[in-house]
C-alpha cells in the first residue's frame, strides 16, 4: 500500500482526501441516524445540506476556476427545480417507481438548467467583472419573477399556459392546475433521500475535480489568470468560458432537482431562489476558499448547520451568524491578520507550504 | 392624463433610487467595492427618523438631520471596522462578502430592536401637493419634494466633487490610489469622507422612500438597495451623472411597466432593460471605456 501511495501525485492525494471527507461525513451521519442520536430537525436538514454542497462546489467552478463573479446561481437552481417538479407531478401516476421517476426528473432538470446556462452564458460572458456580476443577478431575478407569473394547467385537451391567473387558463372542469403562479407547484412527489443526495454530491465532486486537472480545466484556469495571454496561445476563450458556465449551471440544476423533491410545496421567493440564495452560495465559496473544492464543501456544511446549532439562542442566532461571518472574513483575508497568524501560529505557515 | 401621472410617480421613485445610487457609485468609484450593506443603511435611517419623530417628538426636519448624523457615523464606523482591514486583501471578493455580513448584521439588529412587523411611517411632508389641469392631475407633496431634493443633492454633489479640495482628492483617489497618496492626499480620510457622504444620502433616501410608501420593516432597504445598484450600473458605475440618469430611468421604467404591462413582472422588465443596455454598451450609459493593456 505504501508503495502505491508514493506513486500518487500531490493532487491525486488531495482529491482522495476530499472524497474521503465526504464519505466519512456520510457514514458518520448514517451511524448517528441508525443509533437515533440525531434530532429530527437535523435529519430534515440532510438533503438541503447535500443541495448546498452541490451548489457551492458548482459555483466554485465559475468563481474560483473561471474567475468570474456570478450572483445569479440560484436562478439555475430555480429552473432545474421547477422543470423537474413539473415533470414529476405530471408523471406521478405514470411512472410509479420513485427511483426511475427521480432519475428522469434529474435528467430533465439538468438539461433544462444547462440550456438556460448556454442561453444566458452567451451574452453574459461578453461582459467583465462587476458588470458580469450584475447581469447574472438580473437574470436570476428575471427567472424568479417569470416563474412567479407562470400558470400551467392540464386537462383532457392538453396543457394550458397563462401569465395572468388560474381563471385565464380556460380549462375544462377536470383540469388540474400544475404550476399555480406565486403558489408554485404543490404535490410533487418527495423522492429525494439522503442517499441520493450523497451520490449526487460524489458525482459532482468527481466531475469538478477531474475537470480541474484535465486539459480543458487548465485552459479555463489559463483564461482566469490572463485572458489575453491565453487567447494568444490559441485557447478558444468563448468556448471554455461557456463550457465552465454551462457545466456549473447544469450542476446547479441538479441541486434544484434535489431541493424540489424534498418539499411538498415548491414556491419561488427571494430566500430560496432569489439573490439572497445566490449570495448565500457565494458566501460558502468565498469562506471555504476561492478555488478550493474541499473548502466549499466544508463551508457549505458548517454554515448550514451553524444557524441550526445556534437554535437555542433563538432570536440571536442570525445576529451571531452575521458577526461570525464578518470576523471569519477579517481573520481569513485581512493582510494584517494573515501576518499575525503566520507569526504566532505554526499551522498558518505549514498550510502555505503545502499549497 | 394617466400617463403623465404615472410618469411623475416614476420620476419620484426614480429620484429615490438616484439618491441611493449616488452613494453606491461614489463608494464604488473611490473604494472600488460594492457596498452591499448600503441598502440597510437606508433602513437604519428610516428607523432613526421614525424614532425621533414618534418617541422624542421632534419636528420632521430635525428628525432627518438626526438620522443623517447617525447614518454618517454608522457608515464611517462600518468602513473603519469591517472594510478597511480588507482593502489590500488578495481577492476583492473578501470585502464583498464582509459587506454582505454587515448587511445581515444591520438587518438582524433591527429585527431584534423593532420586531419583524411593519411600522407605519408618518410622512415628513405636510404639503398637500398641487392639482393641475382642473383637478384631473394631482401631484402629491411627497412626489414634488422628492424630485426637488434629488435635483438639489445632485447639483450640490457635482459642485462638491468638481470645485472643492476634498472633491478633487476624491477624484484623484478614484483615478489612481497610489499616485494620489504620493501627491500627499490622505487616502484613508478621503475614503471615510466618501462613506460619510454616501451614508448621509442613504438616510435622506430612507426618509423619502418611507414617506412615499408609509411603512418600514427591517428588510425595507434590501430591494431598493439592489435596484439602486442596478441603477448605478445602468448609468455607468463610478459616474455621478450616470447614477442620476440611471436612477430616474429605472424608476420610470418600473412604474410604467407596472401600469401598462404587468404588475408582477415589473421587476423582470427593469432587469431585462438593464441587460439589454449592458449588452449594447458594456460599461453602462455614461461609463468610461477602459482600454486593456497587454
Amino acid at each position: 500500500m505504501i508503495g502505491v501511495k508514493k506513486k500518487m501525485s500531490k493532487t491525486e492525494k488531495n482529491n482522495l482526501i476530499t472524497y474521503a471527507i465526504a464519505i466519512a461525513a456520510f457514514v458518520i451521519m448514517q451511524i448517528l441516524i441508525g443509533t437515533g442520536s440525531i434530532s429530527s430537525l437535523m435529519q430534515g436538514l440532510l438533503v438541503p445540506l447535500c443541495t448546498y454542497v452541490i451548489l457551492a462546489v458548482s459555483l466554485n467552478l465559475v468563481v474560483g476556476i473561471l474567475g468570474e463573479l456570478s450572483l445569479g446561481h440560484a436562478g439555475f437552481m430555480c429552473v432545474g427545480a421547477f422543470g423537474s417538479a413539473f415533470f414529476s407531478k405530471c408523471m406521478r401516476d405514470t411512472i410509479t417507481s420513485p427511483t426511475l421517476r427521480f432519475l428522469c426528473a434529474l435528467l430533465i432538470g439538468i438539461v433544462v438548467a444547462a440550456i438556460f446556462g448556454i442561453l444566458i452564458g452567451i451574452p453574459v460572458l461578453r461582459l467583465k467583472g462587476d458588470y458580469l456580476a450584475i447581469v447574472t443577478l438580473a437574470f436570476g431575478e428575471i427567472i424568479k419573477n417569470l416563474v412567479n407569473a407562470l400558470y400551467i394547467g392540464k386537462d383532457s385537451k392538453g396543457f394550458h399556459f397563462s401569465t395572468k391567473d388560474v381563471m385565464s387558463l380556460n380549462m375544462d372542469t377536470d383540469g388540474l392546475v400544475i404550476v399555480n403562479g406565486p403558489q408554485g407547484i404543490t404535490g410533487a412527489p418527495k423522492d429525494s433521500t439522503f442517499l441520493i443526495g450523497f451520490i449526487l454530491v460524489m458525482i459532482v465532486l468527481f466531475i469538478v475535480l477531474n475537470l480541474i486537472q484535465s486539459r480543458d480545466g487548465r485552459a479555463i484556469m489559463a483564461i482566469r489568470d490572463n485572458r489575453i495571454a491565453a487567447e494568444s496561445v490559441g485557447i478558444n476563450v468563448t468556448k471554455y468560458k461557456l463550457m465552465a458556465f454551462t457545466i456549473s449551471s447544469a450542476m446547479a440544476g441538479a441541486a434544484g432537482v434535489l431541493y424540489a423533491h424534498n418539499l411538498s410545496t415548491l414556491t419561488a421567493n427571494t430566500n430560496n431562489f432569489g439573490y439572497n440564495m445566490s449570495i448565500n452560495i457565494l458566501v460558502f465559496v468565498v469562506l471555504g476558499g476561492i478555488g478550493s473544492v474541499r473548502g466549499s464543501m466544508i463551508a457549505a456544511v458548517i454554515l448550514t448547520m451553524l444557524p441550526e446549532m445556534l437554535r437555542g439562542l433563538s432570536d440571536y442566532r442570525m445576529l451571531i451568524y452575521a458577526i461570525v461571518l464578518i470576523v471569519m472574513m477579517l481573520f481569513n483575508w485581512a493582510p494584517k491578520a494573515i501576518e499575525f497568524r503566520e507569526k504566532y501560529f505554526h499551522f498558518g505557515k505549514k498550510k502555505k507550504e503545502a499549497e | 392624463m394617466s400617463f403623465i401621472s404615472y410618469f411623475i410617480n416614476g420620476l419620484s421613485l426614480g429620484s429615490v433610487y438616484a439618491i441611493i445610487a449616488l452613494g453606491y457609485t461614489m463608494v464604488y468609484g473611490i473604494a472600488k467595492m460594492l457596498n452591499f450593506a448600503h441598502g440597510d443603511v437606508i433602513m437604519v435611517g428610516a428607523y432613526v427618523s421614525l424614532l425621533s419623530m414618534t418617541q422624542a417628538g421632534v419636528s420632521p426636519m430635525i428628525a432627518i438631520l438626526i438620522s443623517m448624523v447617525v447614518c454618517t457615523v454608522l457608515g464611517v464606523l462600518v468602513e473603519k471596522i469591517a472594510y478597511r482591514p480588507l482593502r489590500n486583501a488578495s481577492s476583492s471578493l473578501a470585502v464583498l462578502i464582509t459587506a454582505i455580513g454587515v448587511s445581515y448584521l444591520l438587518q438582524n439588529i433591527a429585527l431584534l430592536v423593532f420586531g419583524a412587523n411593519a411600522q407605519t411611517f408618518p410622512s415628513v411632508v405636510k404639503w398637500e401637493g398641487v392639482a393641475l389641469a382642473g383637478g384631473k392631475l394631482k401631484i402629491s407633496g411627497e412626489t414634488i419634494i422628492t424630485i426637488a431634493v434629488c435635483i438639489v443633492i445632485m447639483i450640490l454633489l457635482m459642485l462638491f466633487v468638481q470645485k472643492t479640495k476634498p472633491g478633487q482628492a476624491m477624484r484623484a483617489v478614484s483615478e489612481d490610489r497610489g499616485a494620489a497618496q504620493l501627491m500627499g492626499i490622505n487616502v484613508n480620510s478621503t475614503i471615510s469622507l466618501t462613506f460619510a457622504i454616501g451614508s448621509g444620502l442613504a438616510a435622506v433616501a430612507g426618509v423619502l422612500l418611507c414617506s412615499a410608501y408609509p411603512s418600514v420593516t427591517p428588510y425595507t432597504g434590501a430591494m431598493p438597495g439592489i435596484k439602486a445598484f442596478v441603477a448605478a450600473v445602468f448609468g455607468g458605475i463610478g459616474s455621478i451623472p450616470g447614477a442620476f440618469i440611471g436612477g430616474l430611468l429605472l424608476g420610470i421604467i418600473e412604474i410604467l411597466g407596472k401600469a401598462y404591462i404587468s404588475s408582477q413582472m415589473a421587476d423582470a422588465i427593469v432587469f431585462a432593460v438593464l441587460i439589454i443596455v449592458l449588452l449594447v454598451k458594456p460599461t453602462g450609459l455614461l461609463g468610461k471605456k477602459i482600454q486593456e493593456k497587454v
